[in-house]
């Protein structure tokens, strides 16, 4: 027990590392993104579902869309409310939320997922055409 | 002593358990709300359908290479086919080929110099029976029930490239290099690919889902003609029971579903 403060000191050092991110971090957690809707986006009020339902669930919507349009070949998508929608992320999704950007790379980025969507399906149907 | 740390695992025991009831809970309400709405995937109104699309083309229209290319501009043009100028990395869905090479086996050592000079457009040629489909080990390709086209899903392309060597008509081409910057003008309705993918022609499945024909049909001026080939009312029938065509590699048994009048 002779290197007991040795130990301790290295104890310390290794608990400083390792929660390192947490103190230099401390009380400045990154703030919210805040997504911008586009004036169609706006005007269009409602989403394919509710705002809550796209904020958690839109991959899986996505996931199914895309199953349902490739695997399958059906395209229409009716909502509860009865209002149908062209099962398309370029077509649909991104003819109203044409800016990247502000919309979905904020969140994204909070989030640190980095989706491939983009690497085909064309980001900004407007700008590009 | 012993009584107390026994209260205390007890304790720590009862307040885990605790814990756990939220999230549980949580989740029970939430499967609730998400399957009290009521949602319908449909396909469209318009959409064409057929238990096996066809295709004659009548390649007595086409004298020379300059007559195939308002086809190939329109499909490769719709679909954001990239023109790579690398033989090597060419990106093709439709295009044209001489005699020999669309039917090897049929050429004779003299042939009718029309026939010989003229370009024949070849594609996909949506087997009924086809070798690509059993070469992919994702399910990224394969025979699609309700109107036969043999369909590509681009997510789910490993870039295996063993359809490519199933495919005896070359209808396939890999994407060696990202085609984007390669792509003169993007139509953007329709998805590009990316780099490490199979593509080939669809047969136009999304415009057929909204009741439209085959791009390259709709600019051939009739000299391509699109239909079922099992509706013996339709017009691939009526053209074939009235001239005599011919397949490519019929002998391999793939039965290609595009007919050729020579």
């Amino acid at each position: 027990m002779k290197s007991k403060a040795l130990i301790v000191t290295g104890v310390v050092i290794f608990f400083l590392i390792v929660l390192f991110p947490f103190w230099y971090m401390r009380g400045k957690a990154a703030p919210v993104p805040e997504v911008e809707l586009t004036p169609k986006a706006k005007a269009a009020q409602k989403c394919v579902r509710s705002t809550e339902y796209m904020k958690a669930e839109h991959m899986q919507l996505l996931d199914v869309w895309r199953d349902a349009v490739v695997r399958e070949g059906k395209r229409i998508y009716v909502n509860p409310e009865g209002k149908e929608f062209n099962m398309s992320l370029s077509n649909t999704c991104l003819d109203c939320h044409s800016n990247k950007a502000e919309f979905c790379d904020r969140c994204h980025n909070y989030a640190s997922v980095r989706p491939y969507c983009w690497s085909c399906h064309i980001e900004n149907p407007k700008e590009k055409s | 002593m012993d009584s107390s740390r026994r209260r205390i695992l007890r304790l720590f025991g009862i307040s885990a358990l605790a814990l756990t009831t939220r999230p549980v809970l949580n989740a029970f309400a939430k499967e609730e709300q998400t399957t009290g709405a009521e949602v319908v995937i449909k396909e469209g109104a318009k959409s064409l359908k057929a238990r096996q699309w066809a295709m004659v083309i009548d390649t007595r229209k086409f004298e020379s290479e300059a007559d195939l290319e308002p086809l190939i501009e329109a499909c490769h043009k719709i679909h954001n086919v990239p023109a790579l100028q690398n033989k090597n990395h060419e990106i093709k869905w439709l295009w044209g080929t001489h005699y020999h090479n669309a039917f090897p086996g049929k050429a004779a050592r003299f042939l009718a110099e029309k026939v010989e000079h003229r370009p024949f457009l070849v594609l996909c040629n949506h087997c009924e029976n086809p070798p690509c489909v059993r070469a992919c080990p994702t399910k990224a390709t394969w025979k699609r029930e309700a109107d036969g086209i043999v369909f590509m899903d681009f997510h789910r392309c490993i870039g295996c490239r063993f359809c490519m060597a199933a495919c005896p008509f070359g209808a396939r081409s890999f994407n060696y290099r990202d085609p984007r910057p390669f792509i003169k003008e993007t139509n953007n309705k329709f998805p590009t690919r990316m780099k490490g993918v199979v593509e080939k022609c669809n047969f136009c499945a999304e415009r057929l889902a909204v009741g439209q024909l085959p791009a390259c049909v709709e600019v051939s001026n009739g000299a391509l003609a699109f239909g079922d080939l099992y509706d013996p009312a339709s017009e691939v029938r009526e053209l074939i029971r009235t001239h005599y065509t011919i397949r490519r590699k019929q002998i391999l048994g793939t039965e290609p579903s595009v007919y050729y009048i020579v």
